[in-house]
């Protein structure tokens, strides 16, 4: 009797083997490290840029612990945080000649210890949050409205410009709240304008009344084309953040989507939160300038750059002089996307301007054939010239090509820095976190410590009131928190300050199911059972009533998972997993250790704690006596 | 050893109404404190900023004050966070000011005043957020009394599943009108503590549940106040060893978890501590008078599914 099958024991064996390996990792420590992956779309991470970083390492004379490569990037590792930073300094300059333009990101970072026969099985340490490692939260809030009415604006322009050139007479286009209200008096007009628009706008909802004389032509956006311009958006706003905090060289950045309108922004060990608010609330822009070829080059080069001009280098070829007149601003610019010229086949970028863009790109570009025109990405007050193409015809309608030397790669680049050269709405800081990095080491020995004590006082409650079977339940909860460490750490869920102390939570509820059944087979010896058959009956009755108390537990888990957010979220994973491992111990590892000390032979006692004490004197014990005696 | 080595069922019925009377004032108490005073709400959910900042030696708050009035927040609050070294500020939403450059801009001048200074923690948090979590959190709660009374009504009865929330939102109020009385502050930790004790304290209930039912089976010539009393009496033992060693669990994160997890904890403490008396000696009583009797619950009732290797 009391004995579990073979599979049974060597399913619980699997399991906590399984639960060793994956927690093992969380002891190995950390090593400083540099962490240096290509910003660029066009370089890769790959063998020859572990060759590059192996080759500078050996000519600077560092020494590293190891380097490895992955999907990032290449991680190298370091003794000391001495030698971390002088790495880092050598790499930066030789990887990035050119400092005010980085080709690679060359950060501090942090690596695991774990060896790699663990790290092939995925056995990595927990992931640790913000609180517990230091660094910067945010969450950014698009200005949705402004997205809508920046999109409505540069539609209104563009129709102005198409019913003049088909010479639809209207009595005015304007953006009423979110619709474009057109007024014509013709109907003939009307009709006119009526499959222009149909044709054109699809993405609008169309509705024409007519009042006295005129009729009014009220444009809203589909519901689809609504979202569709609010994800876009924030797809937008992504990118260029995404630009934008490659400059900062943070090694694991968290850009995340939240919601329909909201961003999250996590910056780990980052300290410098001023810079970092910087530039994630910069903007910048895109202009298009004459280039000014008549002017003496040689002479701007050896320093002396004619008035009115500036001296720029484009992007992978020569020096040219650009006008410091503006022409377009990158306001005027509706979309920019990567894709084919029509005639020739070469790579091409299609910029889309609106209406009033338009207009100023044709006349300019009549007035200009055979020059050159620069687009230049102003940021922080430093431009840069993207492209500059020579303009072969005039250009109308206000859907600009820009063709000539790119490969695909290098077209997607260009039109993807017009794209997220801007933000594409303006956006709020609603949320921040700061953590220093003293706080977040203190937040990890503090949860510990807290989490160890407490376990410790159970620990010894438990040996001392339940003997053998308290020593069974204490290795119970043992289990439960190896399984939980090793579940946080398979799923590489973030680990949160709350999250340790719903750690500590766990282990505290979780001594219930091993209270209830201890206490149930001592009610049962008590009662008369057999050592066997109280063992047997106490698992088997205590289990209904474990059950039903870790369902309630698990019903505020899942509340809190479903509406908490930040630091609660973290809380709720943790304790809901902790529900869910804490069943496993505590009702089938305990018994298979209690099968184990006691199932199969005769015995006599069982070491529980005291169970005799009713019989030395006074009356029958109450407990389940079918006639209770009256209260003294 | 044994704790309770009680020879009798204790006639907790007799009693009852001294035990909902104890109950009532303290829960009118609470109710009082939390109109009067109402909740001392962290910066999560009312917005604002608040920053943690470390000296080398003992801070000295006037000047501190001193330099946050001349900025122009003569209504922060400047207090001790754990030590005499540390500081937290809490700055109120100010209309008009960019939040965002609001902690440099403290930052700078506290430098000013004392370059030593460490900053430790900032967290700011919009109107816009504060709102939302507060939603989310009465949101939660409501899942959650529905999913237990729901549970509750399933494995047992209504009239169990009415009194077990009545007994836990009663803990509920307790904890919130502690948190009320001595103004400690209420944060998103300390709403995931209410909603984890309440989780936690249903325990309670159905394990007391579990024998009442039990007791109606076996003991069929007792009355219904004998069955409860002998339910409880004999669930006592396991009641408080289980939520003794919880507690033991939350003292020490109380002594050892830094100020961090403090009203975490405490709010832990208090809730596990009310959970032992309102499961047991308000959610019995309840019961009883809402007229539970044998009928209810003797029907063919089928026993759970006792499969040990149904969890894993």
């Amino acid at each position: 009797m009391n004995r579990y099958p073979l599979w049974k024991n060597v399913l619980i064996a699997i399991t906590i083997v399984v639960g060793v390996i994956y927690t093992l990792p969380n002891f190995f420590g950390e090593a400083p490290a540099v962490q240096i992956s290509p910003v660029k779309a066009t370089l890769k991470s790959d063998a020859a840029l572990l060759a590059r970083v192996q080759e500078v390492l050996k000519g600077g004379g560092i020494a590293s612990e190891g380097i490895q490569l992955d999907n990032v990037g290449v991680k190298a590792r370091f003794k000391d945080t001495d030698v971390q930073i002088k790495a880092k300094d050598l790499l930066n300059r030789a990887l990035n000649p050119d400092q005010t333009d980085p080709s690679y990101i060359v950060a501090l970072n942090l690596l695991s210890n774990t060896p790699r026969w663990l790290i092939a099985l995925r056995a990595l340490p927990m992931y640790l949050g913000l609180d517990l490692r230091g660094g910067v939260h945010f969450l950014l809030e698009v200005d949705m409205k402004a997205a809508i009415t920046k999109r409505l604006d540069g539609v209104a322009t563009e129709l102005r410009t198409q019913m003049r050139d088909r010479s639809i007479r209207h009595g005015g286009i304007a953006r009423e709240g979110n619709a474009i209200v057109l007024r014509i008096r013709d109907p003939e007009a009307l009709d006119k304008a009526e499959r222009l628009l149909k044709d054109t706008q699809t993405d609008f909802d169309l509705a024409t009344a007519t009042d006295g004389g005129e009729s009014k032509i009220r444009m809203t956006l589909k519901p689809e084309a609504l979202r569709r311009t609010q994800e876009g958006a924030v797809r937008q706003n992504i990118t260029t953040l995404h630009n934008r905090i490659n400059e900062l060289g943070v090694a694991e950045p968290v850009i995340q989507q939240q919601g329909a309108e909201r961003i999250v922004v996590q910056l780990p060990g980052v300290q410098d939160t001023a810079k970092a608010k910087d530039i994630l609330g910069r903007t910048a822009s895109l202009e298009v300038r004459m280039v000014d070829d008549d002017a003496d080059l040689s002479a701007a080069l050896a320093g002396n750059v004619p008035f009115g001009t500036e001296l720029f280098t484009e992007r992978g070829g020569s020096p040219l002089l650009v006008k410091k007149q503006v022409v377009l601003t990158g306001d005027r610019l509706t979309d920019a996307q990567a894709g084919f010229d029509g005639q020739t086949s070469e790579p091409a970028v299609h910029l889309t301007l609106d209406g009033a863009g338009a207009r100023i790109f044709q006349q300019v570009t009549r007035e200009n054939v055979g020059k050159r025109m620069a687009i230049l990405l102003i940021e922080k007050g430093k431009g840069e010239v993207v492209t500059a193409p020579v303009i072969r015809q005039e250009i109308g309608g206000g859907r600009v090509q820009i063709s000539g030397r790119m490969t695909t790669t290098e077209a997607n680049d260009v039109a993807l820095l017009l794209r997220a050269g801007s933000l594409a709405a303006p956006m709020e800081i609603i949320e921040e976190r700061t953590i220093g990095p003293s706080l977040g080491a203190e937040n990890i020995r503090k949860g510990f410590y807290s989490t160890l004590y407490g376990f410790l006082a159970i620990a010894v409650f438990m040996c001392l009131y339940y003997s053998v079977f308290g020593v069974v339940s204490v290795v119970a909860l043992a289990v439960n928190v190896l399984l939980l460490v090793a579940l946080l750490s398979m799923l590489q869920a973030t680990l949160t300050l709350p999250g340790i102390a719903a750690i500590a939570l766990a282990l505290g509820m979780a001594i219930d199911a091993n209270v209830l059944i201890n206490e149930r087979i001592r009610e049962e010896v008590r009662n008369g059972a057999s050592p066997q058959a109280a063992i047997n009956i106490g698992y088997e009755r205590a289990f209904g009533t474990i059950l039903d108390s870790n369902v309630t537990s698990l019903i505020a888990g899942v509340a809190l998972l479903i509406f908490g957010s930040g630091p609660v979220r973290g809380f709720a994973v943790v304790h809901c997993l902790g529900i869910v491992t804490s069943m496993f111990s505590s009702v089938v590892v305990s018994r298979a250790l209690v099968n184990l000390i006691y199932g199969g032979r005769k015995v006599k006692k069982l070491a529980i704690g005291d169970t005799d004490w009713h019989k030395r004197a006074g009356p029958p014990p109450p407990t389940n006596n079918p006639a209770p005696t009256a209260a003294p | 050893m044994e704790f309770f080595r009680i020879r009798r069922d204790i006639p907790f019925m007799r009693h009852a109404l001294v035990f909902n009377i104890i109950s009532l004032v303290t829960f009118l108490l609470a109710v009082v404190s939390l109109a009067t005073r109402g909740l001392h709400f962290s910066v999560e959910f009312t917005g604002g900023t608040v920053m943690e900042v470390s000296y080398p030696q003992a801070a000295e708050l006037d000047k501190i004050r001193g330099t946050l009035d001349r900025l122009g927040f003569p209504d922060a609050s400047v207090q001790n966070f754990g030590t005499s070294h540390d500081v937290l500020l809490r700055l109120p939403l100010k209309e008009g000011v960019s939040t965002a450059q609001l902690s440099e801009k403290v930052m700078t001048a506290l430098r000013g005043e004392g370059p030593e200074v460490e900053l430790r923690r900032v967290e700011f948090v919009g109107p816009q957020v504060g709102k939302e979590l507060a939603t989310d959190g009465a949101l939660a709660l409501v899942l959650v009394i529905v999913g237990i009374m729901i549970w509750l009504s399933i494995r047992f009865e209504w009239r169990f599943a009415v009194s077990g929330i009545i007994a836990n939102l009663h803990d509920v109020v307790i904890i919130l009108g502690f948190f009320s009385f001595f103004q400690w502050e209420f944060s998103l930790p300390v709403l995931a503590a209410v909603l984890a004790v309440l989780g936690y304290s249903v325990n309670e209930s159905v394990v007391v549940f579990d024998r009442i039912r039990e007791n109606f089976r076996k003991m069929r010539k007792a009355t219904v106040p004998q069955i409860i009393d002998n339910a409880i009496t004999s669930t006592m033992s396991r009641t408080m060893i289980t939520h003794g060693s919880t507690e033991l669990m939350v003292v020490s994160m109380l002594l050892f978890g830094g100020p961090a997890l403090h009203y975490f904890a405490l709010a832990l403490f208090i809730g596990i501590l009310f959970g032992v008396y309102s499961s047991v000696l308000v959610a019995a009583p309840l019961v009883m008078w809402l007229g539970v009797s044998r009928s209810n619950l003797i029907k063919p009732e089928k026993k759970p599914d006792t499969t040990g290797g149904a969890t894993v």
